[in-house]
């Protein structure tokens, strides 16, 4: 049957014709970045250069990331598999340490090893391979679309919040979910409300328990709430948020430790808790060493965020301008790299989020260039530095300010947000009337 | 070790391993220690003629068998990247324990028939699937039997030939292949051999240089399976060949209402045109079983058009989210103009353009 409609299909071949760009908006703005009302370009990037120059730098870029995907392979493909067998043999050493109560060395030393691994996993393979950076080697082990990891977020609904919602909107206000997840005031824009007073506190709990905290944002109950995801779509990322509950806690907490019931003749009653705390030690171990790197490369006080009508229409130059100027790096020797998952580059992943991550400190040689030829800023210090930044970031705004407008309780903010209702409300009516009255 | 591989296959290991496989850390111990993951060692690459080779090769515990007449997803890697191919099972189900053969005839254009052809090295670990396909010998072989097969058609028939033979079938068995010449032809000289065989009558027809003694000369034609005294509506036929040669058989037999007697396998080389300044080809959406002609629009927007859903997230090219398998044809990156023509890889439909056939797993 296949073969004779294709038969049909030759006879009539009247197609529209292949034009290299026209069957995407890979150039235009991404689809709801598109300003309904106004073909005003965007005014990102416009202190720093000239439209053309945006374009130009658009073109440079894409430059430096065609040069590095025409060079992937062999070496790429060692790499992500010795990363792949270090975390391995790490866990599997791990499990064996923690096996080992009696003697405490090789406990510790096992809680380390199964926390390493985690962190392996979570940076260097499983948020890298999600964005699809190793796709290209067409290895089922290793492909975006198939790979889950060892947390307790869901890959699906990390990938859509993390990939799509937080690399295509990065540090816009109001769509990326990302800026203060939700729970801090981390820039000068984000309105303050009460709870913020405790922002300390609050970051320092989400620190202990991360994994927990990027599960539950990718439930998206505030979404939900808002009307803005329909309930079945919020319901399967319930049940899919439960599934791996179900699945990492069972292993975790339960399977492994009730192993752990074998020692109990040889080590006392006691074994199986230990068993229990080394794994929820590894578990927090990891959660700090993500959670620290993921706030070092968005949070600190330079990092520059946008308001919607900003980016509306922007262009591909202005994209990138965007990713560059939202995130931080966080300088290190190269086994940190390693364990942040390269994410240090964090500028590097914005602008590239698909290449493989081992080509950022290649890569970010370029951007320099193009950063000191047009006058841009790179955002990069110490560990140490970053995060002190971060921690200053969330003390300072977490105090009430004194301007109103930046008080998202007040009756100023509140009469802001009816206008603006209001506003919309009125375009929506005035573009429908011409209807109604023909 | 069937057990220990059950046991390592078993639910509650997986809790213990999950979110991975058993095989993720088994992997790491040996590229062949595998509890489901089909791997196999290429012993030895055997040239058939100018252009066509079997590999023979010994896969890993996870295998299950094959049937005559099943084909393998067949991926080498190279460079870091695997290439998938489909290729027939060509070995007789009662060869040597523990090794089985596929054979392949060199595609011009195709990179994995090319390379097992001229590159492929004994010892080197290949991907595989379990075997797959319908296009097998029924349990109890009928007493009289017809194959058919043109020019590298003949891979699966051999299987069966070579099965038959070797279990020492004591029905009737005809085989009519159609090849260009005998140079062209794979297993020659084993075909002769079976030729000799009682119970087994073997015909061989060269288009394009005849043989002076030859009974029967140029395609298929009901006047072929005459002369051979085979009767369509009594006969259980095979037929594996290019779609040219099984659009003939299938024609005859329907005319001669025999049409539940025929099992049939075609293979269709996609058309890749890429200098082609019109778009060409269908665009199939294998899964929801639907076919569009190619618009030149991306395959996301095609596939909107087509009515399916597909995700996606930033349709720039940016987050993944749309990333599915094409499993055959070429396509055009829309902002670097790369044409990627692999079987069987990952690509973001936002962002690709087909050129001419291609297949989709949406």
């Amino acid at each position: 049957m296949a073969a004779l409609t294709t038969a049909i299909a030759r006879t009539f071949k009247k197609n529209a014709p292949i034009k290299p760009h026209s069957a995407s908006r890979h150039n235009a703005a991404p689809l709801t970045l598109i300003n309904p009302d106004s073909e005003k370009p965007a005014t990102i990037g416009l202190d720093y250069m000239t439209y053309e120059q945006l374009d130009e730098f658009g073109r440079e870029l894409d430059t430096v990331r065609q040069r590095v995907l025409d060079d992937l392979g062999q070496k790429d493909a060692d790499y992500i598999r010795r990363v792949i067998r270090l975390h391995k043999g790490a866990e599997v050493l791990g499990r064996i340490g923690v096996f080992m109560p009696f003697f405490w060395p090789a406990f510790v030393a096992g809680i380390v090893l199964l926390a390493v691994a985690k962190i392996l996993d979570n940076m260097e393979i499983g948020h890298n391979v999600m964005h699809g950076q190793y796709d290209w080697m067409n290895d089922p082990m290793i492909d975006g679309a198939r790979y889950e990891w060892d947390n307790i977020a869901p890959a699906q609904d990390w990938k859509h919040g993390h990939n799509y919602i937080h690399h295509t909107y990065t540090n816009i206000h109001g769509m990326d979910r990302d800026i203060g997840y939700n729970m801090f005031r981390i820039d000068e824009d984000q309105p303050w409300y009460a709870t913020h007073r405790f922002n300390l506190p609050l970051a320092f709990i989400l620190m202990l328990v991360f994994e927990w905290g990027i599960m539950y944002h990718g439930v998206e109950l505030d979404q939900y709430l808002h009307g803005k995801i329909t309930k079945e779509d919020f319901e399967g990322r319930k049940k899919r948020a439960f599934r791996k509950i179900r699945k990492q806690v069972f292993k975790d907490y339960i399977a492994w430790p009730v192993l752990g019931l074998a020692l109990v003749p040889f080590v006392g009653w006691w074994a199986p808790l230990a068993i229990l705390g080394a794994n929820i030690a590894a578990n927090v171990i990891r959660n700090v060493w993500t959670f620290l790197i993921i706030f070092c490369g968005h949070f600190p006080a330079e990092v520059q965020t946008f308001a919607e009508e900003d980016a509306q229409n922007e262009n591909r130059g202005q994209w990138y301008v965007r990713q560059l100027l939202g995130s931080a790096n966080i300088s290190g020797h190269a086994p940190f790299h390693v364990m942040t998952g390269n994410l240090s580059y964090q500028i590097e992943h914005h602008l590239f989020p698909d290449i493989p991550a081992r080509r950022y400190p290649e890569v970010a040689e370029d951007v320099k260039l193009l950063v000191q030829k047009y006058g841009l800023q790179y955002n990069t210090g110490r560990l140490s530095k970053q995060l002190g930044s971060v921690i200053r970031q969330l003390a300072k705004l977490g105090h009430k300010p004194s301007d109103p407008y930046k008080i998202g309780n007040s009756p100023e903010s509140k009469a802001l947000r009816r206008a603006k209702r209001e506003e919309t409300a009125r375009r929506l009516q005035e573009s429908r009337a011409p209807q109604l009255t023909s | 070790m069937g057990i220990i591989r059950k046991a390592l296959a078993s639910k509650p290991i997986a809790s213990l391993t999950s979110p991975f496989t058993v095989d993720h850390y088994l992997e790491q111990i040996h590229p062949m220690l595998a509890a489901e993951n089909v791997r196999a060692r290429v012993l030895e690459v055997r040239r058939e003629t100018g252009a066509a080779s079997t590999v023979v090769m010994r896969p890993n515990g996870a295998w299950k068998g094959f049937l005559p007449g099943q084909h393998v997803q067949f991926g080498v890697e190279v460079n870091g990247k695997r290439r998938v191919r489909v290729f027939s099972v060509s070995s007789s189900k009662a060869a040597k324990k523990g090794t089985f053969s596929v054979s392949v005839k060199a595609h011009p254009d195709g990179y994995v028939s090319q390379f097992l052809h001229q590159e492929l090295e004994p010892g080197t670990i290949v991907y595989l699937s379990q075997a797959e396909g319908e296009f097998v010998l029924p349990r109890e072989v009928p007493a009289s039997l017809l194959l058919v097969s043109g020019g590298s058609g003949i891979t699966p028939v051999m299987s069966m030939l070579r099965t038959l033979r070797d279990t020492r079938h004591t029905g009737q068995v005809t085989f009519l292949h159609y090849a260009r010449s005998r140079e062209d032809e794979m297993f020659t000289s084993e075909l002769d051999e079976i030729a000799a065989t009682t119970g087994f009558r073997v015909v061989r027809v060269y288009t394009r240089q005849p043989e002076p003694a030859a009974e029967l000369a140029g395609r298929f034609h009901i006047d072929h399976l005459k002369h051979l005294g085979v009767d369509p509506v009594s006969t259980l036929t095979f037929a594996c060949g290019p779609a040219g040669l099984i659009a003939g058989v299938r024609d005859t037999y329907a005319e001669l209402d025999a049409r539940d007697q025929l099992r049939m396998e075609y293979f269709k080389v996609p058309s890749v045109d890429l200098d082609a300044a019109d778009a060409t080809g269908m665009l199939s959406f294998d899964d929801s079983k639907m076919e569009a002609f190619n618009s030149g629009a991306t395959i996301l927007e095609q596939a909107e058009t087509a009515g399916l859903k597909p995700e996606f997230g930033c349709r720039m090219g940016v987050c993944n989210t749309c990333a599915i398998k094409k499993n055959s044809g070429a396509v055009r990156h829309v902002v670097s103009g790369e044409v990627s023509a692999s079987t069987d890889e990952t690509i973001k439909i936002c962002v690709q353009v087909p050129i001419g056939d291609v297949n989709v797993a949406l």
